[in-house]
């Protein structure tokens, strides 16, 4: 008994001198120190010579973490284990994040260079006059076809899909709202849809894919569509781009009659200790050169207006990725539904997965 | 057992225990804790009553005992008489050491390797080319997904056999042979008794993971094959819903607490992994 009792005391002791040794650790490295900055963002989502550039003229010294889904950024923050001063969240998760009392507003007037985005982008219904949120990137879901097996023009709605035509054809992005989602557009219903039997139609809908259906994978999707694995894809548009720049084959179409909007958002969780570092490194990133070169690197849809203009006319015409106003206006943005709602979602998703006929 | 200096005993399984508190029986507590609350934090018990009258969880519960059973018994034909032509080969350890190997390379990256093998241009399909029948579809079919499945489980399954069959004595064969048994006898009455040992192991090492496989699912399956590992993924990842996510794993646990029982050797246990 003596010796378990010292053998306790020894690790408990080595588990000490462990806490205060990491402890010394960050603060020499200056994760806790004043001229720091940790940005909590999605992988490969920023060009990483802008972050060397703002060291440079700032002096201070980021941190980049990564995540891979808006849930995994929300369990990390709230545990709040470490003191992340911007995070990048979807227009839903900051909804959710706000009621969970996780952002702290913004400070208006040490930010600048506001008014360079488009007046679509801001003062959106998860964030009125955004008090809390900058739009980082935004853009849409559609459906990525390879003209090599498909006729360009032959698929310009949701509706298309569902032809005998492309039998085992299609592969799907494994996300509940986003496939649910647009069964219910060409359902015409509403894709932020609460109601049970609607959504049970969507679903019923989704069954009659099934035969098209040929896998339900993530991130793998770029890979297979770029190999001509598959002939047709449903994918977020920052997806279709980096596929695109890998398969000239490749196109991508927003239905006319409506999609999803999204919008990733530079937030700051309540978990921010930095704030001069924070507004500097946000007004770094509306300086319309910077946001150019961003947009550049990441390939998706810059809501900087001023950033756009410098950005090649190709790309910036290009109505794949900035669709058009008809578009978009018809396009919805997710809201965040109460978790039985998300809970009703993701289960029906899995019902329509097992599906086989 | 004997009580030595128990000093020097609670030295030796301190780090056992504490090993088994912190990462078996902590968990273990969690999961079967956290089953019993719903999407919204309520104490309740309607996630089991949820799993088992809804229809979805019952049939994937089939779905994946239905796999499981089918990779078993795929790896159990191909592993027995690979066991037993290695208790008679010449390099036994060399052959053994090869059929270890696979198990050194990360998972995932054997799907990847599996992803490129049975793809359009992959080495299957050019190979097929020749014959002028290609390209078939491999990835995202069943047969993919329980060939990589069963590829993954071999060597667990031939480990376990192949210690069963050198504990052999093989006087008891010679003995089988001498009074008059057929080759076919001899097998069913004195080998296959003797080495069900390893075979029970065998299944056990095998069964039990490939109740929960959710990567290969996935990467291999194209999300066409459902599992319970899937359901549990998504719920806690996507939906958050962590009460019902436990409520899967606990009952995974108990079918495989139930499979150990119903393999298992009272008095020996077989090696496990």
């Amino acid at each position: 008994m003596k010796r378990l009792i010292s053998m306790a005391i020894a690790i408990l002791a080595v588990v000490l001198g462990l806490a205060a040794w990491s402890n010394h650790l960050q603060q020499t490295q200056g994760a806790t120190g004043d001229n720091t900055l940790n940005l909590y963002n999605w992988g490969d989502y920023i060009d990483p010579a802008l972050i060397t550039k703002f060291e440079k003229q700032t002096g201070y010294h980021v941190n980049v973490e990564t995540f891979d889904s808006n849930e995994a950024m929300y369990t990390k923050i709230q545990q709040g284990g470490t003191s992340y001063d911007l995070a990048v969240p979807s227009e839903y998760m900051i909804e959710k994040m706000k009621k969970a009392n996780m952002l702290i507003p913004l400070d208006k007037s040490k930010l600048t260079g506001m008014n360079n985005f488009g007046k679509s982008f801001l003062n959106q219904p998860f964030d009125p006059g955004n008090k809390y949120s900058i739009p980082y990137f935004w853009g849409t879901l559609g459906i990525i076809y390879n003209d090599k097996f498909v006729k360009p023009g032959a698929i310009q709605h949701w509706d298309d899909l569902w032809s005998p035509k492309y039998r085992n054809d299609i592969m799907l992005v494994d996300s509940a709202r986003d496939i649910l989602g647009f069964s219910l557009v060409s359902l015409g219903k509403s894709m932020n849809t609460t109601d049970a039997p609607t959504l049970q139609a969507a679903k019923a809908k989704l069954d009659q894919l099934s035969p098209n259906v040929k896998a339900v994978v993530a991130d793998e999707i770029k890979m297979y569509m770029a190999d001509n694995e598959a002939a047709i894809a449903v994918d977020w548009s920052g997806e279709a781009s980096e596929m695109m720049s890998n398969n000239s084959h490749l196109h991508y179409v927003v239905p006319s009659e409506g999609s999803n909007l999204w919008f990733d958002n530079l937030v700051i969780p309540k978990t921010a200790k930095h704030f001069k570092a924070i507004y500097a490194f946000l007004n770094f990133m509306n300086n319309p050169k910077n946001a150019a070169q961003n947009t550049d690197y990441v390939g998706y849809a810059t809501p900087n207006d001023k950033a756009k203009a410098l950005l090649p006319k190709s790309v910036r015409n290009d109505k794949q990725f900035y669709p058009l106003q008809s578009v978009v206006d018809k396009s919805e943005v997710y809201k965040d539904l109460a978790p039985k709602t998300v809970g009703l979602y993701n289960d029906l998703f899995l019902e329509f997965k097992m599906f086989r006929n | 057992m004997a009580k030595k200096s128990s000093g020097t005993n609670a030295l030796f399984y301190t780090p056992y225990v504490l090993w088994l508190g912190l990462f078996v029986i902590a968990p273990l507590a969690l999961i079967v804790y956290q089953s019993f609350f719903d999407i919204s934090g309520h104490l309740t018990l309607a996630n089991y009553q949820t799993y088992f009258s809804s229809g979805t969880y019952i049939l994937m519960t089939v779905n994946s005992v239905w796999y499981a059973f089918i990779i078993t018994v795929v790896t159990l034909l191909i592993s027995y008489p690979a066991a037993y032509v290695l208790h008679y080969a010449k390099h036994k350890q060399l052959w053994l050491l090869l059929i270890i190997l696979p198990t050194w390379i990360n998972l995932l990256l054997k799907a990847y390797a599996f992803i490129g093998i049975f793809s359009q241009d992959g080495g299957v399909n050019t190979f097929l080319g020749f014959f002028g029948i290609a390209p078939q579809q491999f990835l995202f079919t069943d047969f993919s997904f329980i060939f990589v499945a069963a590829y993954i489980e071999i060597p667990f399954m031939i480990l376990p056999i192949f210690n069963g069959i050198e504990e052999l004595d093989e006087s008891f064969v010679n003995a089988s042979r001498d009074l008059g048994a057929t080759g076919w006898q001899t097998f069913t009455k004195v080998i296959l008794p003797l080495t069900m040992s390893g075979v029970k192991a065998g299944v056990q090492a095998v069964f039990i993971p490939s109740l929960s496989l959710f990567m290969l699912t996935r990467l291999i399956g194209g999300n066409r094959v459902i599992t319970l590992g899937t359901a549990i993924e998504e719920h806690f990842l996507v939906t958050m819903n962590w009460g019902m996510g436990s409520t899967i794993g606990v009952v995974l646990i108990v079918a495989m607490v139930i499979i150990m029982f119903l393999t298992g050797e009272r008095k020996k246990r077989g090696s496990l992994r």
